[in-house]
């Protein structure tokens, strides 16, 4: 492997249903900074079927190319022609920075790719930044140290460590990313880019599988993850039909409900609500808090959370060691009258 | 139908993380467990031997401590197992262990090899599709339920907002997601039986691999010399300070101090 | 003299302590407020081979020994007694006589099904004329052909009525022994279903609220000729041999009970607060919960010493009488001092610990009331 051929910061740009989903303009924005630090640009790799007119949404979120590989065999995602069409693309354009999104689908791509071009990974990646390796060069060995490495922070240990990873001897450099943790830049309506239609074959091997059927989840709810405010409850609610509490307060404060993992267990509210390590990391300007007792895995997933605000009976629960403002009480008396207070509030500043 | 489970032994980072009392995280303090995906693809596993006579083989990579663990497997119900440790193979990243692995599961016989999807240490799920590759297996992830029916994998596949149903021939690799089922807990005779078994390393109950032992193994593959990714550094997280933590006698109270808080802080 | 225990033991009672947090204390309140008979948590100790621990595997058990049965039943009081004495009952009091006295065909007939747990066991000594005063049997069987033909009732018989097989001890004529005519008492195995055997009242209990406690009753109960069990006339030798390994299950119970109370007694003073400070942090708790702790370490290794005497001894009366006397009195003890630590909240049924002292009571009357147990001691000092 000569490391010098590999040039340029590539993204997987997923698509579910022919929508490129937000990761993938997060991941676009990453790799602009990334590509600056590095002088060169930035390229989306967009797979499916009848995707190619896709393309210009990842150019208006700052792609300067697009490489499509565009072939029925792409049109649902599975794990084999997906790893074969970007294993492809990245054996011809020898990228040296390749990023996916840590989605039930990145994270099964991610690493078969890897694998098949025998290049290391690092999953769940935190924070990227262009860098040294190894970080301090070591005495009598300055030589040896690499420069313009990808360097990628991620939690370990149940979130309880933070490790730098680098690759320094393979390439491409792949890192995988959780869907919310980028920033998208800002959108220029309008903007193009250039669109490589890549054409590649796809042998049928015993490593492909049959999709006997596709079931969607019914599913009404917003994205938690897009929600600047988050009024959360856990197991402290009591029973699905009080979450109609913490329901009015969203509503009248202007954010969304989600949950912890002790109410999708309990089948009170649905999976893509939860909010934690095996949920969804949310950073919202401001998060309640509400009978959740702040049990790591749930820490995990928003205590990067701007204001953290804690309401629980308990005031020997974890929570109360991250929230910025904890309150010992009663959240079923609690909540509804501060609805009604800052219902009041915001129709009186009008 | 032979199943190969790969199991994990893992710090209790999910439910017993013990921290000192600086807050800073006290690792040695922490209970040894089997890896809780791990042990529901186990579960599954046992299920396809009590619905087909499988047997059940476990197969992990870890210090010799790792023995316990494997005690467990086979009080649970698994048949054998595989134990591979050396030194030579530590400090291995996703791809150094998949390849240990791929080379000690390329000695042994299988129609379907089950690994967790992520293990509460590492936190990658990198380590099961990985295997897969370095075997020439179909792999499918996030396993939310499992059926053999004639030589086919029937798999619910987890998505965020779907699921899949994939139909794949055998042989295949699945990860299990720790929510595919709930696993039964050890009989108590096979405690007995299996114990001395693996303390004496009874041979037909369980086999170790050194690296010596792992002949489809090339060095460059294996251990901290053959992980492509390398660690630049690392440090445990200090527990993030408390804020302001206040009880009043009375709701509104609670409720007006809350008000002042959003009101001061502009989120209303 | 080694204290500790091996992997095995270790391993066994983590399993035992696992399930008995995760499978049975979350139900333990309610199977004391509704007082049912936990059948579903039965079915899933039978699962893992809880039913049938110290049982051989030719029979179908599980091939562990005694001392892995009471760690058992001491895991399993300390989050729920009933539970506890289900198990106990079970193999201490049916499995055990069948195992010691049965011929190979009642043993293979019997064990393996109540070693699966697809049977329960009960035993059926004590009637209301027949406590400590176990010779006042009334129970009669008379042989008619190739039937023997009980009549009489039993009451207090844990397990009653849920059990399928059952040790009912009767009166089989009388003999003469050194001059005097005594009783001649046997030993049957009877099934539940057989016409003539009814279950009668079901007893409200002060504690192990869940635990079945029927009243047999047989009206010209016929059961084969080769019901009975052991030799004729050797009942009571039966009888005494059963109750002396039922005594160490017992005792594990106790120890259960009273491990419980401690553990939940010094979470609670951790947590509680009076005068600015924690009720841990005042001595008299401290000292309080140093004696708890000692008397409950104490009671086990009476206990552990009991069960491998068993395990290794012809006789182990004495042992076991100690250990069941002991625990008892330790359960009693120290479940008061619990309630009385949690003040107020100790009185309040939330609280384990309030059904944890009722429950523990019973531990010093029945398989022999603390004063048989004094009896069978002090005997044997004086012999």
């Amino acid at each position: 492997m000569n490391l010098e051929e590999y040039k340029g910061v590539f993204i997987f740009a997923e698509q579910v249903d022919n929508r490129i989903s937000g990761i993938a303009f997060e991941l676009v924005g990453k790799a602009k900074d990334l590509a600056a630090d590095l002088n060169t640009n930035v390229t989306a790799v967009l797979l499916g079927y009848k995707v190619t007119e896709l393309a210009n949404q990842l150019a208006e979120y700052g792609a300067d190319r697009v490489i499509v590989v565009d072939d029925p065999a792409l049109e649902t995602y599975m794990t084999e022609p997906y790893t074969h069409a970007l294993s492809e693309v990245i054996n011809n354009y020898k990228p040296e920075i390749m990023l996916v999104g840590a989605t039930p689908i990145g994270r099964d791509l991610g690493p078969s790719v890897s694998a098949r071009v025998a290049t290391g990974l690092t999953a769940d990646c935190t924070q990227l930044d262009i860098g040294d390796f190894p970080l301090v060069p070591i005495p009598g060995k300055e030589d040896q140290q690499k420069h313009n490495q990808l360097l990628m922070t991620r939690p370990a240990f149940g979130g309880n460590t933070i490790a730098t990873i680098a690759c320094p001897n393979n390439r491409p450099q792949m890192a995988t990313v959780r869907p919310g943790v980028m920033q998208k830049k800002e959108r220029v309506k309008g903007a193009t880019c250039e669109v490589d239609v890549f054409k590649i074959d796809f042998p049928r091997n015993n490593k492909y599988v049959e999709i006997l059927e596709v079931v969607k989840k019914v599913s009404d709810t917003v994205d938690i993850m897009d929600a600047k405010i988050l009024v959360s409850g856990g197991r402290g609610v009591g029973s699905p039909e009080n979450f109609v509490i913490l329901e009015e307060l969203a509503k009248v404060i202007g954010g969304e409900v989600s949950c912890s993992r002790a109410v999708v267990d309990a089948g009170w509210k649905p999976k893509d609500l939860q909010v934690g390590q095996t949920g969804k990391t949310v950073r919202p300007k401001v998060y309640f808090a509400c009978g959740i007792s702040g049990a790591i895995q749930h820490l995990a997933g928003m205590e990067e959370s701007d204001l953290i605000i804690a309401i629980n009976k308990d005031e020997t629960a974890p929570i109360f060691d991250v929230a910025d403002i904890g309150v010992v009480g009663d959240l079923h008396k609690i909540i509804p009258q501060l609805t009604k207070q800052v219902e009041a509030f915001i129709a009186a500043k009008k | 139908m032979k199943v190969i489970v790969c199991i994990k032994q893992v710090p209790d980072t999910k439910g017993g993380v013990v921290f000192n009392p600086d807050g800073t995280l006290n690792r040695g303090a922490m209970l040894a467990i089997m890896n809780p995906d791990d042990k529901a693809g186990l579960e599954a596993a046992l299920r396809l031997k009590d619905q087909f006579g499988a047997e059940v083989t476990v197969l992990t990579m870890g210090l010799p401590k790792a023995k316990d663990m494997l005690i467990e497997a086979l009080a649970m119900g698994a048949d054998k197992a595989v134990l591979v440790t050396d030194r030579k193979l530590g400090g291995a990243d996703t791809w150094a262990t998949s390849s240990t692995i791929a080379a000690a599961i390329r000695k042994l016989e299988y129609d379907i090899i089950i690994t967790g999807r992520q293990a509460i240490d590492g936190d990658t799920a990198q380590v099961g599709p990985q295997i897969a590759e370095h075997l020439g297996l179909p792999v499918i992830s996030y396993t939310q339920e499992l059926k053999i029916e004639d030589g086919y994998a029937i798999i619910k596949r987890q998505y965020d907002d779907r699921y899949h149903m994939i139909k794949a021939k055998l042989p295949c690799l699945c990860t299990a997601l720790a929510e595919l089922n709930d696993p039964r807990y050890q009989t108590v005779g096979r405690i007995f039986d299996y114990c001395d078994k693996v303390e004496a390393d009874d041979k037909d109950t369980i086999s170790t691999f050194s690296r010596a032992d792992l002949d489809t193994l090339r060095d460059e593959d294996c251990g901290l010399a053959g992980s492509p990714t390398k660690i630049a550094k690392a440090s445990d997280k200090v527990r993030k300070g408390a804020g302001t933590k206040v009880q009043f006698d009375t709701p509104e109270e609670s409720v007006a101090y809350l008000m002042e808080q959003l009101t001061t802080r502009h989120v209303i | 003299m080694d204290f500790g225990l091996d992997k095995k033991h270790e391993m066994a009672r983590s399993l035992f302590r696992e399930f008995a947090e995760n499978e049975v204390k979350p139900l333990a309140q309610d199977v004391d407020e509704t007082e049912q008979f936990p059948v579903e948590t039965v079915k899933k100790m039978a699962r893992y081979g809880f039913m049938g621990i110290p049982i051989p595997k030719q029979y179908g058990g599980q091939g562990c020994d005694i001392l892995t049965y009471a760690m058992c039943v001491e895991e399993l009081s300390k989050v729920c007694g009933t539970t506890g004495v289900i198990v106990s009952a079970h193999t201490s009091l049916c499995m055990d006589p069948i195992l010691t006295f049965g011929t190979e065909e009642q043993k293979m007939k019997y064990l393996p099904k109540l070693a699966s747990g697809e049977w329960l066991g009960a035993f059926g000594l004590t009637e209301p004329g027949a406590g400590t005063d176990a010779q006042g049997q009334q129970t009669k069987a008379v042989l008619e052909g190739d039937e023997w033909v009980l009549n009489g009732s039993k009451c207090f018989i844990t397990n009653g009525k849920y059990a399928d097989v059952y040790i009912v001890i009767a009166v089989t004529g009388k003999v003469e022994k050194r001059g005097k005519m005594m009783k001649e008492i046997s030993a049957f195995i009877v099934e539940k279903g057989t016409p003539g055997f009814t279950f009668g009242v079901k007893e409200k209990k002060m504690g192990i609220r869940g635990s079945a406690t029927y009243e047999l009753i047989f009206q010209d109960c016929r059961i084969p000729k080769d019901a009975l069990l052991g030799q004729k006339g050797k009942g009571f030798n039966i009888a005494m041999h059963t109750l002396d390994g039922g005594r160490i299950g017992i005792a594990a119970q106790a120890l259960g009970l009273a491990e419980g109370a401690l553990e939940r007694t010094v979470d609670y003073v951790k947590e509680r607060k009076q005068f600015g400070r924690t009720l841990a942090q005042f001595q008299n708790t401290q000292f309080q919960l140093a004696d708890m702790a000692t008397r409950c370490e104490a009671a086990q290794l009476l206990v552990y010493k009991a069960a491998k005497a068993k395990e290794t001894q012809a006789q182990y009366g004495v042992e076991a009488a100690k250990a069941k006397l002991y625990a008892a009195e330790t359960a009693m003890a120290v479940t008061t001092k619990a309630v009385q630590l949690h003040g107020g909240y100790g009185y309040i049924r939330e609280y384990d610990v309030e059904r944890m002292m009722r429950d523990a009571k019973i531990t010093e009357i029945y398989e022999g009331t603390s004063e048989v147990q004094r009896m069978v001691i002090s005997a044997n000092l004086l012999k």
